[in-house]
């Protein structure tokens, strides 16, 4: 051992600081030898750099707001702050896109539904008929609330719709319907019909085996050429079509993994006691194969939640498409990491909330049945 | 061993004529030939490989066979499902490894098939749960899940659910064999009860106590045939083939 890391071993020992635990985890951690010290302290450096600098854009430097319309305040700190005026003026916009100004109230109240709705759904007790009922009420004051027409509400076509309640709408219905088929798929490839089997092998690989643009522009662009006259599936429709039949193809395989854990015993006892496939299915072994399966669902979902921002390709005013349409404006160019910054936050907040639900949903069933 | 009537109470529980099955080239059970006439008690013995667990697996067809016939409560099965669930409904099977629904408690383990499969109401279900429970003796715990239970108790569950579907026949197939030896009479215990109380029960199991204590008929199935079949005193007594006797002095040599 070199001098100069011994000096530092017996520097922390003249205080009486270094009898507490804290200091003790420190050095145990920390500082144990002399090239731990050097890591720690050469980390500890870039850390704090990056700390003091992430810090003093986003808020010792940054701009709140600006007068009139004259953004050369912003422009002068580019670089050293964070036009955060941005956010203060075109929040309305990236939230929910070109939805008429005096009507915005009515896509606010759709996150709050959704937020409900979630909430609801998280608690287990609930779990049974009503939570179905309060998401079918749910849904249908969604359905009125954007497009209005009723209840002297203004009609507003589905194109004018955009931000947060498109992103929600698409990550919500996708995981609701991607899950269920996903499932079924996942069960018909283990089936022993090799007709049944086959389609899903196929559907699974296949849709697998493109990427999500791809889909989407095929929903949007050629889907309408193989339709009837005269009829025509709105935009929207298309794509979250597309997520759907893209998503159940991830989550079969997902799925796939659970139904695999469990052991052919299982199978057996319910056989013997006479359940039919489906309970045998229902009861016995799907709640075991999900439980299994909790991390990589809940991966799939993030996953699904995130990528339902490349609706913006095909022209789909979604969060993100509104944010980076915010800074289109001249007297706003060259702002959008501030927009891409503030979406990040929203799509964090509510990818965090699905990790830490999945968590919880985990230990919850660890301490109902230990196998 | 008649198997000519036609009453209902006269005819065989079950009864397999000229049974083959193979796993690919392996010929797992050749021609068997059994009937067990109602509240008969079989015991089934063998070295490990010889097919007596899948012969017993194939009364409730969760194995097929591929030749012969099996009949059971006049119930011949077939492909054909209908025939399936109706030899199922009527014959309970306790299996080596237990195989309880961990994710269910007790009292749900021993409701579900009742409750979804006989239609009965699950006030019922529960009350009957808990009788059964109690013949057991265990209805402590019924409301725990099966990871907290120990081996014994767990078996005595999976056998209290059989019984939930009031089958008319029960296989067992090495209940006994995943237990530490203490747990192993309180397993037995429960048998011998159900033995003396008129079930009709074919089992598959090493325990010669067991068979000497209730079965009719011991059975010593090598390489997928029967060798023997004798009433315990004789087949313990005066095993006739050399095979039956090696096998007998080989688990009871000790």
């Amino acid at each position: 051992m070199s001098d100069a890391a011994a000096t530092l071993k017996s520097l922390p020992q003249s205080g009486g600081f270094n009898n507490s635990p804290l200091a003790q985890w420190v050095k145990a951690n920390l500082f144990p030898n002399w090239w731990s010290t050097v890591i720690t302290l050469v980390l500890t450096y870039f850390i704090l750099k990056f700390l003091f600098g992430a810090l003093s854009w986003s808020l010792f430097n940054a701009v709140w707001s600006i007068e009139g319309t004259d953004t050369e305040v912003c422009r002068e700190l580019k670089g050293i702050g964070a036009c955060w005026a941005l956010i203060a003026e075109k929040h309305r916009f990236i939230l929910f896109g070109t939805y008429p100004f005096q009507e915005h109230w009515r896509p606010a109240l759709l996150i709050v539904v959704f937020l409900v709705l979630y909430g609801l759904s998280t608690v287990r007790a609930l779990w049974n008929y009503w939570l179905g009922v309060v998401w079918a009420a749910g849904l249908l004051s969604i359905g009125i609330l954007m497009w209005g027409g009723v209840f002297g509400l203004r009609f507003v076509e589905q194109e004018r719709w955009g931000g947060l309640p498109i992103t929600l709408m698409l990550a919500t219905f996708g995981i609701a319907l991607a899950f269920p088929l996903g499932i079924l798929l996942a069960l018909g490839r283990r089936s022993d019909m090799p007709a049944i089997k086959a389609i899903c092998v196929a559907y699974i690989e296949l849709i697998r085996g493109v990427p999500l643009i791809s889909l989407l522009f095929m929903a949007s662009v050629m889907l309408p050429l193989f339709l009837p006259e005269g009829l025509t599936i709105d935009k929207l429709l298309r794509a979250q079509i597309a997520i759907i039949l893209f998503a159940a193809a991830y989550l079969a395989e997902v799925v796939r993994g659970g139904l695999q854990a469990i052991p052919k015993g299982q199978y057996e006892a319910a056989d013997a006691l006479g359940l039919s496939y489906w309970k045998k299915t229902g009861f016995i072994v799907l709640p075991q194969a999900l439980k299994i399966v909790i991390p990589p669902l809940v991966n799939t979902f993030i996953g699904l939640f995130k990528d339902t921002s490349l609706v913006l390709i095909i022209g789909i005013y979604d969060l993100l498409n509104a944010a980076k349409t915010s800074t289109i404006e001249p007297k706003w160019q060259g702002f959008s990491i501030e927009a891409y910054v503030f979406v990040s936050i929203i799509y964090f907040v509510f990818c965090f909330a699905m990790s830490k639900y999945s968590q919880k949903i985990e230990a919850e069933l660890s301490h109902t049945h230990k196998h | 061993m008649s198997a000519t009537a036609t009453a209902a109470d006269s005819r065989p529980m079950i009864e397999l004529r000229n049974v083959n099955k193979w796993y690919g080239e392996f010929h797992v059970l050749r021609d068997i030939n059994l009937t067990v006439e109602r509240g008969q008690k079989i015991v089934v013995c063998g070295p490990s490989g010889s097919g007596k667990s899948t012969m017993i697996r194939c009364i409730n067809r969760l194995e097929e066979h591929q030749q012969g016939h099996i009949i059971v409560e006049g119930t011949e099965l077939t492909g054909d499902l209908r025939n399936i669930d109706t030899v199922r409904r009527e014959v309970g099977m306790v299996f080596q490894q237990f195989n309880l629904f961990p994710h269910l408690t007790v009292l749900e383990n021993l409701t579900l098939a009742p409750i979804w499969v006989r239609k009965m109401p699950k006030k019922e279900a529960e009350e009957m749960a808990m009788y059964f429970l109690g013949r057991v003796k265990i209805p402590e715990q019924v409301h725990k899940y099966p990871g907290q239970l120990s081996g014994g108790q767990q078996q005595r569950v999976a056998i209290a659910r059989s019984l939930c579907m009031k089958p008319k026949i029960m296989l067992f197939d090495e209940p006994t064999s995943a237990l530490d030896p203490e747990m192993v009479k309180e397993v037995l215990d429960v048998m011998i009860e159900l033995a003396r109380e008129g079930m009709t029960m074919v089992c598959v199991t090493h325990e010669m106590g067991f068979a000497r204590a209730v079965a009719d008929s011991v059975i010593f199935m090598d390489k997928g045939e029967i060798v023997e079949s004798a009433p315990p005193t004789e087949f313990f007594a005066n095993p006739k083939s050399d095979r039956t006797k090696l096998f007998l002095s080989q688990i009871l040599g000790h």
